[in-house]
């Protein structure tokens, strides 16, 4: 039953691996960008911008990193995917390959942003965990756009306009809770937005399982 | 004659409705109230484009399962259609709202969480135009932008359904959750004219998605036969 999920995820990290310029190329645009801000701003500028500041970041890296796993894939191997498993063990199993790198992706950015930026966080608990909401959201509502967009020409453009607005009840519940974490709310009074986050990532889920199966075939 | 009547009666009615919505909501008498004043009448056009926007544009999504179930091109170009019709009704009450808060906020434009969802309902469809814009393929185009029609609306109510009960204050009324629906506060001699209002503006959404929907059939056949 889970057989086909894990050898799935595996090649994926599998795949990432042996193509070490994708991921390097994900983590330099995540290094550079934070620089740039760095060069802007100089250290922390505010609570308030410090927390919109990382989102923006963590968020378009999130946009390359979930589309670069649907492009890299190729038309043959899909076809190839296509005989071998049913559409939704592929689609579920793409979910959770990207919350798990992206989970990797948001820790190592929160370090690299910390470095250059500065520590605004005051209850570090807590903003670890709304971080781990966060990329349950993003990867859940991503996978879909990003499989639609990779289906198409031209696609990062597009993935960032498809993404943006269906991501965005997601992230002003998490862009609210990360800010009241950075000013020192504990998780009990994160909690409810947390569930609310997980409420949608759980609707986008399901709605992907039922909708992916539409796209997948050519 | 018999089936003129039968086919339009609906838009005779439409016509006649809301030519009763626009007398009545700019002359019948309206509750004094201190800071809007006549400008509460605003309420019968401003309210009633968000009725018609939500209406086509669910009616746009059952169009895309539809499409999804049958694979018919009929029911895509529809949700197209309907789609259209969705973000002109959009803009109107977008471009309403924004006289209205000028002359009660004093600014057309306040940071508020019903305010943005509108705005970004909006941006989603135009992200739903972009997606079909940059696809040849007739089928692919149209089974990738019925699933995202669909993913975008479910997305887009949540959006306007949670955010605004999660806010602390908004200066929009209704709080509690989506204004259009929760109208129990309109006062009693108003609502005369809003509900026929709500009903002549959705009326009037469909005739009008519906002349779309056959230009645009026209269109899809046109290219179809240049193609094939």
């Amino acid at each position: 039953m889970a057989k086909p999920y894990l050898s799935l995820i595996y090649k994926d990290f599998l795949l990432e691996l042996k193509n070490k310029s994708t991921i390097g190329s994900i983590l330099l645009y995540l290094i550079s960008t934070v620089f740039i801000s760095y060069l802007a701003f100089e250290g922390i500028i505010s609570d308030k911008a410090w927390n919109a500041l990382f989102w923006i970041i963590v968020l378009f890296t999130a946009f390359n990193a979930v589309l670069k796993g649907f492009v890299q894939e190729g038309e043959n191997r899909n076809l190839y995917y296509y005989k071998i498993v049913k559409p939704t063990v592929f689609i579920n199993s793409k979910i959770i390959y990207n919350t798990i790198l992206l989970l990797i992706l948001i820790y190592l950015a929160f370090t690299v942003f910390v470095f250059f930026m500065g520590n605004a966080v005051e209850n570090l608990a807590s903003f670890l965990i709304v971080l781990a909401a966060g990329v349950i959201g993003l990867a859940s509502i991503l996978t879909l756009t990003a499989a639609i967009a990779s289906k198409v020409r031209n696609n990062f453009t597009l993935v960032t306009v498809l993404s943006f607005p269906v991501v965005l009840p997601q992230l002003i519940i998490i862009l609210n809770s990360s800010e009241k974490a950075i000013t020192g709310a504990g998780l009990d009074s994160l909690l409810p937005y947390l569930l609310i986050s997980l409420l949608i990532s759980f609707i986008a889920i399901v709605l992907t399982n039922v909708l992916f199966p539409y796209i997948w075939k050519e | 004659m018999t089936s003129f009547a039968k086919d339009n009666w609906w838009k005779i009615l439409c016509i006649l409705i809301l030519i009763y919505v626009i007398i009545g909501g700019l002359l019948f008498e309206v509750p004094e109230m201190p800071v809007l004043r006549e400008t509460i009448r605003n309420i019968y056009f401003h309210v009633g484009m968000w009725f018609a926007m939500i209406f086509i544009l669910f009616l746009a999504v059952v169009n895309s399962i539809m499409f999804l179930r049958t694979g018919k091109a009929k029911y895509d170009i529809k949700a197209l259609a309907m789609v259209h019709t969705g973000l002109l009704f959009g803009f109107m009450g977008l471009f309403t709202g924004m006289i209205w808060a000028q002359y009660t906020w004093g600014s057309f434009w306040v940071n508020d969480p019903k305010l943005n969802g509108a705005a970004i309902g909006i941006i989603t469809y135009l992200a739903y135009i972009v997606l079909r814009g940059s696809i040849e393929d007739f089928d692919k185009r149209a089974r990738l932008a019925a699933v995202y029609n669909i993913f975008a609306f479910v997305m887009f109510f949540l959006f306007i359904m949670v955010i605004p009960r999660m806010a602390v204050a908004s200066i929009h009324p209704g709080l509690d959750g989506n204004p259009a629906l929760a109208t129990g506060d309109l006062d009693p001699s108003m609502r005369k004219i809003f509900y026929p209002a709500a009903i002549g503006w959705m009326m009037l959404s469909y005739w009008i998605a519906q002349i779309l929907f056959r230009i645009k059939r026209i269109e899809y056949r046109c290219d179809k036969l240049e193609i094939g």
